[in-house]
């Protein structure tokens, strides 16, 4: 026994000794985590969570991680994820308040509900099946019916329109996903600290949810290494965009709100997260006045930056970072502890207004027409007042917007239709239209796509696209539950692949993954709204009503037609002739009918038979008032107490 | 109908064999029992259908929220104070306004633009085009898309709607809710500025709620141009925008080039309207549902607002009525019978409880004749008609404070319920996920909360043209025995063929009923101003030269001589098939009208006949019969009939001023696509017609 508890221990020393050299080698997994912090015009105040895991490439195969999260990782093996993008959103990103321009925007302002896009490794016939398989691995991981992204009806492959361009890109969206705190709690569960120690403790859930704007974010890609027989690595990206509104005491409107990290979140950063290379808390203000721009170079300049006229920072930030429009303050929370702990706060002195870069038009989407038929999808690209708009080609400056969308197959567009008004002047396809890639829809198979690139002058003011579209007939078991409700189209994203959010620091960057990433160019995005399609409903509340009609209905049909097909009216007749003969008494009666029909007096020869007819109905009649008094006669006494 | 000619066919191969037969089928049995004694059944349907609809009121139930989901009262109102001072200062502030600045452009859209945009709401401004209203006989039945701008846009006279919408903080944005306010801004008086005060109070609230779950719209309609017109205007920028150049946008300083902002699918929608003092010290809310063509909006709208305004905030609601039927003495005596035999049934079994007190029973027939007439016109009775259009659920309310419009006292509190009964209507329409749909559309009101449901009321109705489909076979059958007796020739003998000649007159009139219904489209484009009397003289004119025109075509006029042998009978069956036929049809279109038009149309059809023999026979009998039916034809005459109407609600008509009344009343009648409209041109008018052909049918 001892020996083998021995052995076993020397197995692990030497395993540890192994994975050590080969991550000494090369790199060991990094963790970092950054907080970053902006006050919004509309009074409201961003903040943008960033995990950074990454785990270098490796050629072990079930190999060992001391930080990233082997969940992911697994996923990443098992269906040879290259990169992949999962988001979980509430609410609607204000782009006209919020901003459009900068990255934190085009990357984090995501469509309503949950949106998935991967890009696989694999051979092309396998990456429906790949997508499949990870839509099930992530639902279970994340809480969400993530698996409904599974049926080919709901997700599309988008070839240039979506930025990405890959054949093995699939791409899927579920706007009506509910998200909650039980998609967080997963999530948090990836990081190493979760949300115990370090920045991630401030995701109090109740401030959280509370926010105007939240979506979580989760995004991995493969790093290839380069070298033979080595695997990948994997960069793991978990953001979370929370817009809050401070709590307002200040009676005054015009002055921006004050706010503390315990104000907004209603807790304080307590220490690090000590698995983390780096924590960071960033601080973005925009739209500082002109003035203060042009002398920051002195010690005594940079701490008039922070504590000024306008406004004052609780803490002294560790550095300060300019930016063609904005500042960065920066603060490391390493020195934060119990006692001590770190609770920014931003106190507004002096009135302040400013405006955010928006993206160079405004896109909105919205439904024409009315009724259970026809309809029309429309786009509304508005001018907004954007500063970077020339881009020019061949002498004319123009911006280039790519659309995609994505149409359910129970909208069945008619893309021949598409329409295009620019400056309110109907345009032909050649003049706007650059390129443009449809895959039409079919029936309960698969979505329809759509992407386009247009190229608008510079000047435009508005421009819209607007398309027609059939409402299909479902199945009827085809209908969601609250089938009543409608059904979701979802959004479009509309980029402007000619514009580069970045942001362009003037200083020399540290080692921030945060700032890396806004450094980098990346075009301009932004998703327009989820549109609501009602479709004709059957009335699932009368199947009883439906059951009986159609079952009379039915009846009424069959019996009638096979009496036709089955009765030989003349065969009958003979065959009552022959039989018949005797009897008088029905001839009688009809032509005493037909005697009343025509309105004149019953013929004498009757009298008889009218005899026997009153008799008869006289007896008729004394037997139904028999039944009625039974009848009444029970209903009296049955209900009398 | 078809079953009935089947019975009829059985019949007649029996007796023409002249053969006796075994006992047909007991449903067999039944309809040729029906058939044979046609004339009493008929009568008895009748009176069955007119008892039933007496009995309506009677019949009514009480309303009942069926969606759960909407909880209306659940929530605790969070309207403060502050809120309805906030509508009382924006009320001082435009009535200050007013006075200073006496009428002039669009500066009070701009302070109430500016209100709205200091509660975070994002508002902008939509010219609107007075729109005259054409006829257009193809737009019938089309949806509102066929918007059309015109041609001439002239700068003298637009107006401007103000739109603001709240967005809801952590809403998806697929859904609203709409909230209207007509108001006239040029010379709206100090009940309407009341609706503004209810409304910005409300927005106040609305603006720093967080339970939003749909953006809330609320459009200030520019009412100089009636109240349905600007909601129309925005509901059309709304759904049908036609992207292209307005010559509208250049009118103004005001620029509202691109800036219309939309939200969604709109899910329901409240118009409110503050106008005149009650009579009463309570203040009265009324409520208007009707759109065209007797749609209704869902009654669980009805219920939720009528639940809070009675349970929360103490309004007296109540649905319009005829007044004049208020005293009627004959109302009365039905009345007191029903309760005097509720009464007996009562005693008979308590668990019977059919009797109400014939008060409550002329107050419900009021509102129900109302009702009714109001869907039969089918023209909106309010600004929610142009939604119903869109398939969203509005009414109107309208609100008559029982206190003098310079009590301050009293605004205040009055804009704290009147913000109230909004904000918890508001509420439970969001809460629902899905669009109204769990309670009833077809019903009438016969109070603001009692009903009648599609499923009772189409009794009455089913009960008055039962009697036609078996007429109409018991004449068929007796006119093939005349025509079998009067020729004998075996070819024209041929029984399934008899009735065509008689169909070929009855296609004919509906063919110039038609013809007649889209002539005023002509007379309209006939170049010149015109009165309304004399646009009515000529349409009476072509008519009748129409007619004419038509009687002397060989083969088509009832009264051609040809066939001397046409018997009357074949004709009145198929004049009574076609009639039933056109009922029906108008039925599913709208109830209220094909009920009216068969109060009307049945007994005229089924007591038509040729008056010559009558007068011949001098017996008091036939004679009674032709009076009777003279007399109906007569009030069936669509002219005489709506000067009738128009004597019972109370105003006098004088006889040369009719034409003009007539032609005004239709032209409202198409202008707001009415199928009524059609039913009188392409049903009633060609009945009307056929049974004064055989009125005077040379038999």
């Amino acid at each position: 026994m001892a020996r083998l508890v021995r052995s076993w221990i020397l197995l692990l020393i030497l395993q540890s000794f192994l994975v050590s050299i080969a991550f000494g080698s090369k790199e060991v997994e990094e963790f970092s985590e950054a907080l970053l912090l902006k006050p919004l015009p509309d009074r409201k105040v961003l903040a943008h969570f960033h995990f950074e895991n990454r785990a270098p490439p490796s050629n072990s195969h079930g190999r060992h991680h001391h930080l990233f999260p082997k969940a992911i990782s697994q996923l990443v093996q098992k269906f040879r994820v290259k990169e992949m993008e999962l988001s979980f959103t509430q609410g609607r990103w204000n782009h006209e308040h919020w901003g459009g321009f900068d990255p934190l925007s085009s990357m984090n302002a995501k469509p309503v509900g949950v949106e998935l896009w991967a890009v696989f490794d694999v051979p092309l016939s396998q990456v429906d099946t790949s997508w499949k398989n990870l839509t099930h691995a992530l639902s279970g991981l994340f809480c969400a019916s993530i698996n409904f992204l599974e049926s080919s009806t709901s997700y599309a492959a988008p070839t240039w329109g979506f930025g990405t361009n890959s054949d093995k890109l699939r791409y899927g969206s579920l706007p009506r996903e509910a998200v909650c705190t039980e998609n967080l709690t997963p999530w948090l569960k990836l990081l190493p600290c979760r949300d115990k120690d370090g920045i991630s403790a401030l995701m109090n859930r109740p401030s959280v949810y509370r926010g105007f704007y939240h979506s979580q974010r989760l995004h991995l890609s493969t790093v290839e290494s380069g070298q033979e027989g080595l695997g990948s690595g994997i960069v793991l990206e978990q953001t979370l965009t929370v817009v809050l509104q401070p709590d307002t005491t200040s009676v005054e409107r015009n002055t921006q709100p004050s706010w503390s990290l315990n104000s907004l979140f209603g807790r304080k950063v307590v220490g690090r997260c000590v698995l983390a290379k780096s924590s960071n808390v960033y601080l973005q203000l925009e739209g500082l006045s002109g003035h203060e721009l042009k002398n920051v170079d002195s010690e005594i300049e940079a701490h008039k930056l922070w504590k000024n006229a306008d406004f004052e920072l609780s803490l002294k930030p560790d550095r300060v970072l300019r930016e063609i429009s904005s500042f960065l303050f920066i603060f490391d929370i390493e020195k934060s502890s119990d006692s001590e702990p770190f609770d920014l706060g931003l106190t507004w002195k002096r009135p302040s207004k400013w405006l955010c870069q928006l993206a160079p038009l405004h896109a909105s989407r919205f439904l024409m027409g009315s009724g259970n038929e026809r309809g029309a999808i429309a786009i509304l690209l508005k001018e907004t007042e954007s500063q970077e708009k020339l881009n020019l080609t061949n002498g004319r400056c123009t911006i280039k917007v790519n659309i995609f969308q994505i149409f359910p197959w129970y909208v069945k567009v008619y893309y021949h239709t598409l329409q295009i008004f620019v400056d309110q002047q109907k345009k032909t396809d050649s003049e706007v239209l650059k390129k443009i890639n449809v895959s039409p829809s079919t029936d309960k198979v698969s979505s329809g796509m759509m992407e386009m690139m247009l190229e608008l002058p510079c000047e435009v003011k508005s421009a819209a696209i607007s398309i027609e579209y059939d409402k299909g007939f479902l199945h009827i078991d085809e209908y969601p539950p609250d089938a009543n409700q409608g059904f979701d189209i979802p959004s479009a994203l509309i980029s402007f692949p000619d514009h580069h959010a970045s942001l362009d620091f003037k200083e020399e960057l540290g080692n921030s993954p945060l700032l890396s990433k806004f450094k980098e160019k990346s075009s301009v995005r932004s998703y327009t709204e989820v549109l609501l399609v009602p479709l004709t409903t059957p009335d699932f509340s009368m199947p009883y009503n439906v059951i009986t009609i159609t079952c009379t209905i039915f009846a009424l049909y069959f019996g009638s037609l096979l009496n036709v097909i089955r009765r030989r009216i003349g065969e009958e007749e003979r065959f009552l002739k022959s039989q018949g003969k005797k009897k008088g008494g029905l001839k009688q009666l009809l032509s005493r009918f037909i005697a009343k029909i025509r309105g004149r007096p019953i013929e004498e020869s009757s009298s008889s038979s009218e005899l026997q007819s009153s008799v008869l109905s006289s007896k008729l009649i004394f037997k139904i008032i028999l039944v009625a008094g039974a009848a009444a006669a029970w209903q009296y006494f049955s209900t009398d107490k | 109908m078809a079953a009935d000619n089947r019975y009829e066919e059985e019949e007649e191969v029996r007796t023409d064999d002249g053969s006796p037969i075994t006992k047909p089928r007991p449903i067999v049995r039944l309809g040729i029992f029906l058939v044979a004694h046609s004339p009493v059944f008929s009568v008895v349907f009748s009176a069955a259908g007119v008892l039933a609809l007496l009995l309506l009121p009677l019949l009514a139930k009480n309303t009942y929220i069926s969606e759960n989901a909407l909880m209306p009262g659940s929530a605790r109102s969070m309207l403060s104070n502050r809120d309805a001072s906030d509508g009382s200062k924006l009320v001082k502030d435009i009535k200050n306004f007013r006075l200073n600045h006496e009428g002039q452009g669009v500066e009070v859209q701009r302070l109430i633009g500016k209100y709205m945009s200091e509660m975070v709401a994002e508002v902008y401004y939509q010219k609107f085009q007075p729109e005259g209203n054409q006829f257009h006989p193809l737009h019938f039945f089309s949806g509102p898309a066929s918007y059309t701008l015109l041609g001439n846009v002239s700068c003298a006279s637009y107006g401007v709607n103000v739109v603001g919408i709240i967005r809801a903080p952590r809403g998806d944005g697929k859904e609203s809710i709409v909230l209207v306010t007509p108001y006239d801004f040029i010379n709206g008086g100090d009940y309407e500025d009341l609706s503004l005060g209810i409304v910005s109070s409300l927005f106040s609230l609305l603006s720093r709620v967080t339970w939003l779950s749909k953006d809330i719209i609320w459009l200030v309609a520019d009412s100089r141009y009636g109240d349905y017109r600007p909601v129309a205007a925005w509901l059309a920028e709304y759904h049908t925008p036609s992207f292209k150049v307005s010559d509208l946008l250049k009118c103004d300083e005001l620029n509202t080039a691109d800036n219309f902002r939309r939200a969604g699918t709109v899910a329901a929608a409240l118009i409110l309207k503050v106008d005149g003092r009650s009579e009463r010290f309570e203040d009265i809310l009324s409520i208007y549902a009707d759109a065209s063509n007797g749609q209704m909006p869902n009654l669980d709208l009805i219920n939720v607002v009528n639940y809070l305004a009675v349970h929360r905030q103490g309004f007296h609601v109540k649905v319009e009525k005829v007044v004049s039927l208020l005293s009627s003495s004959w109302l009365k005596i039905v009345g007191e019978i029903f309760e005097a035999v509720g009464k007996v049934a009562n005693t008979l079994n308590p668990d019977w409880k059919f009797g109400i007190p014939a008060a409550e029973y002329i107050e419900g027939s009021a509102t129900l004749a109302s009702s009714l007439y109001s869907q039969a016109l089918g023209i909106p009775t309010g600004p929610h008609g142009a939604f119903r259009d869109y398939q969203v659920d509005a009414i109107t309310l309208k609100i008559s404070p029982g206190f003098p419009p310079d009590s301050k006292a009293r605004q205040h509190d009055f804009f704290l319920r009147g913000s109230q009964l909004l904000e918890g209507t508001i509420r439970s329409v969001n809460n629902l996920l899905e669009k109204f749909h769990q309670s009833f559309f077809l019903y009438v009101l016969t109070s603001p909360s009692k009903f009648i449901s599609v499923g009772v009321y189409m009794i009455a109705f089913a009960l008055l043209v039962a009697s036609l489909p078996m007429v109409a076979a018991s004449l068929y059958v007796d006119g093939c025995k005349a025509l079998t007796k009067s020729t004998h020739n075996s070819a024209e003998n041929f029984k399934s063929w008899k009735w065509l000649d008689a169909a070929k007159q009855v296609f004919a009139l509906h063919l110039l009923g038609f013809i007649v219904t889209l002539l005023p489209y002509f007379i309209c484009q006939v170049p010149g101003q015109h009165s309304p009397r004399n646009r009515s003289i000529m349409w009476g004119t072509t008519s009748s030269l129409l007619l004419v025109t038509f009687v002397t075509i060989p083969g088509c006029s009832p009264f051609s001589s040809r066939l001397h042998g046409t018997n009357w009978a074949i004709l009145k069956s198929v004049t009574i098939s076609a009639a039933f036929i056109g009922l029906c049809l108008m039925s599913i279109i709208n109830f209220a009208t094909a009920e009216i038009g068969a109060l009307l149309l049945v007994p005229t059809c089924l007591l038509a006949q040729p008056i010559k023999p009558a007068l011949r026979s001098r017996r008091v009998k036939s004679l009674l019969g032709a009076f009777c039916s003279m007399v109906l034809v007569t009030i069936g005459f669509p002219v005489i009939f709506f000067a009738i109407t128009k004597g019972l609600v109370g105003e006098g008509l004088v006889g040369l001023s009719l034409g003009g009344e007539f032609w005004t009343w239709l032209e409202s009648l198409w202008a707001w696509k009415s199928a009524t409209y059609l039913y009188i041109g392409m049903v009633h008018l060609p009945c009307w017609l056929l049974c004064v052909c055989i009125l005077f049918h040379p038999s």
